[in-house]
């Protein structure tokens, strides 16, 4: 399926992938000024990978991130929104209030908080986005690529 | 008035786009016009102000519900069979349903009115009280992270599982997958 | 009721959308085809979308990000008018949370063109009327005849 005959392809994506990874981590850490925040950042994050494996095959995306680790990080995304909860609750404050994290200056807390909450958010729509072109891809194609 | 002038051209191309996705034979071009489709949505939300919300759908509808939807015509068929069935009933259905909806807009308040109910009641307080509560630029930030974060925290779960949902259905138990031998189509499961 | 120009641009977005709205129902309704089903739900699904932005929007208001200098200060500023981000929020996570439901959709469209060999609606129908006329022929005698 991967032939050699793709040149200026896989010369571009070789450069653009970081960049759209470097992208996605600022559209992840500046999402408090500007447009953006977790949800966008992880699907950058993962039309990074999706990219680099429409190029160069699954096989060498997945030995980059294999199944298992994505499969692992869907699940921290989560676990690490609901464990700020579960911190801030330990903390003696509601659930998912931020103030906790700063009793001094409760608009610090806020910021460690959503810091902390979107990172949850962005590791769980890359990953989630990642496993289901992963799935989609380990398919046997129906169609074969001379046929487009 | 240019402003309205921008939101119904705009919306003019959205609809002519969906109308050519409902004559269209070739799923190929479905979904290439449906990737269209989600550009000129980016653009509209750009024009009514919503710059996060058209940042999430240029990089998700165009960018990644293509690319599923490209995977999915590679894994069933190219293209759509002539339907057989009469026309008739759901264009009637769309229009009966069309001219209610229509009819249900009448007492609407006008398009950008800042004394409209949907304006006077929180959105005040969220803008005014997000400064030193928050203290974070990006008010749609504040209310998504913090104001709105069961709500945040729902959607994330939910995205969650329907990763799973998709993980259960398609690499489930390493049957078919690509290492294995091609094979013809299965037959039907009792 | 008043029909001057004021009140039909002000309702012209709002007509629009349910234009929009339609032709997604159209395509659900009227199209056999799965995928086609999948994208005329997602054309709906953005005239909801649509109606929520726009329900937000206010004439002369700007996207609601406060200015910061460079040490991200903000202040509130009332003399500037921002739209009401408040749906922005719910339809940012409802996009996102689309297009994840969206690849269920598209992952069970491609089961079923594995056991069927086929994503058209009428073929499918035949194909699970001729499965269950198949199942009766078999096991119908043993239920009594009324399977």
């Amino acid at each position: 399926m991967i032939n050699h005959h793709h040149l200026i392809l896989r010369v571009v994506t070789k450069l653009l992938v970081g960049a759209i990874i470097l992208f996605a981590f600022y559209v992840q850490f500046h999402g408090d000024f500007s447009p953006g925040g977790g949800f966008q950042a992880g699907v950058l994050m993962a039309a990074a990978f999706i990219i680099y494996g429409l190029v160069f095959g699954l096989d060498k995306t997945q030995e980059v991130l294999p199944p298992w680790v994505v499969h692992k990080l869907s699940a921290l995304g989560v676990l690490i929104y609901s464990g700020t909860g579960v911190w801030s609750m330990m903390l003696g404050y509601p659930f998912l209030d931020y103030g906790a994290f700063d009793p001094g200056h409760p608009s610090h807390g806020q910021h460690t908080g959503i810091l902390a909450v979107e990172a949850g958010v962005g590791l769980t729509v890359a990953a989630v986005m990642v496993t289901i072109y992963y799935g989609f891809g380990a398919r046997y194609p129906h169609i074969s690529d001379e046929d487009w | 008035m240019i402003e309205t002038l921008v939101n119904i051209t705009l919306f003019l191309m959205l609809v002519a786009t969906a109308i050519a996705i409902s004559q269209m034979h070739r799923l190929f071009a479905v979904v290439m016009l449906s990737g269209v489709f989600s550009l000129l949505t980016a653009l509209l939300f750009v024009a009514l102000d919503a710059v996060d919300v058209a940042f999430t759908e240029a990089a998700v509808g165009a960018g990644i519900s293509t690319v599923l939807m490209l995977g999915t015509i590679a894994l069933t068929a190219r293209t759509v069979k002539p339907s057989t069935r009469p026309q008739t009933i759901p264009l009637i259905v769309v229009f009966v349903t069309g001219a209610a909806l229509i009819y249900g807009t009448m007492d609407m308040p006008n398009f950008g009115d800042p004394l409209a109910p949907a304006q006077v009641h929180v959105r005040p307080e969220y803008i005014e009280r997000s400064v030193e509560q928050i203290d974070v630029p990006n008010i749609v930030t504040a209310i998504l992270a913090s104001y709105r974060g069961f709500d945040t925290m729902g959607e994330t779960a939910v995205v969650f599982t329907a990763g799973i949902g998709v993980l259960a259905l398609l690499s489930g138990l390493g049957r078919r997958r690509r290492k294995a031998p091609p094979r013809g189509p299965q037959e039907p499961k009792a | 009721m008043i029909w001057d120009v004021e009140f039909i641009l002000g309702h012209m977005n709002y007509w629009l959308f349910i234009v929009l709205m339609m032709v997604g129902f159209y395509i659900v309704v009227a199209k056999g085809n799965l995928l086609k089903k999948i994208v005329g739900l997602n054309i709906f699904q953005v005239a909801v979308f649509m109606l929520y932005i726009s329900v937000g929007k206010i004439t002369g208001g700007t996207a609601p990000i406060f200015p910061a200098d460079l040490t991200g200060h903000i202040e509130y500023d009332p003399s500037i008018l921002y739209s009401n981000p408040l749906p922005h929020v719910l339809i940012l996570t409802a996009i996102v949370v689309g297009v994840a439901t969206t690849s269920l959709g598209l992952a069970l469209i491609v089961r079923i063109r594995e056991g069927f060999d086929s994503i058209e609606e009428d073929e499918l129908v035949e194909i699970e009327r001729a499965m269950m006329i198949a199942d009766n022929a078999e096991h119908g005698s043993s239920m009594g005849g009324r399977a």
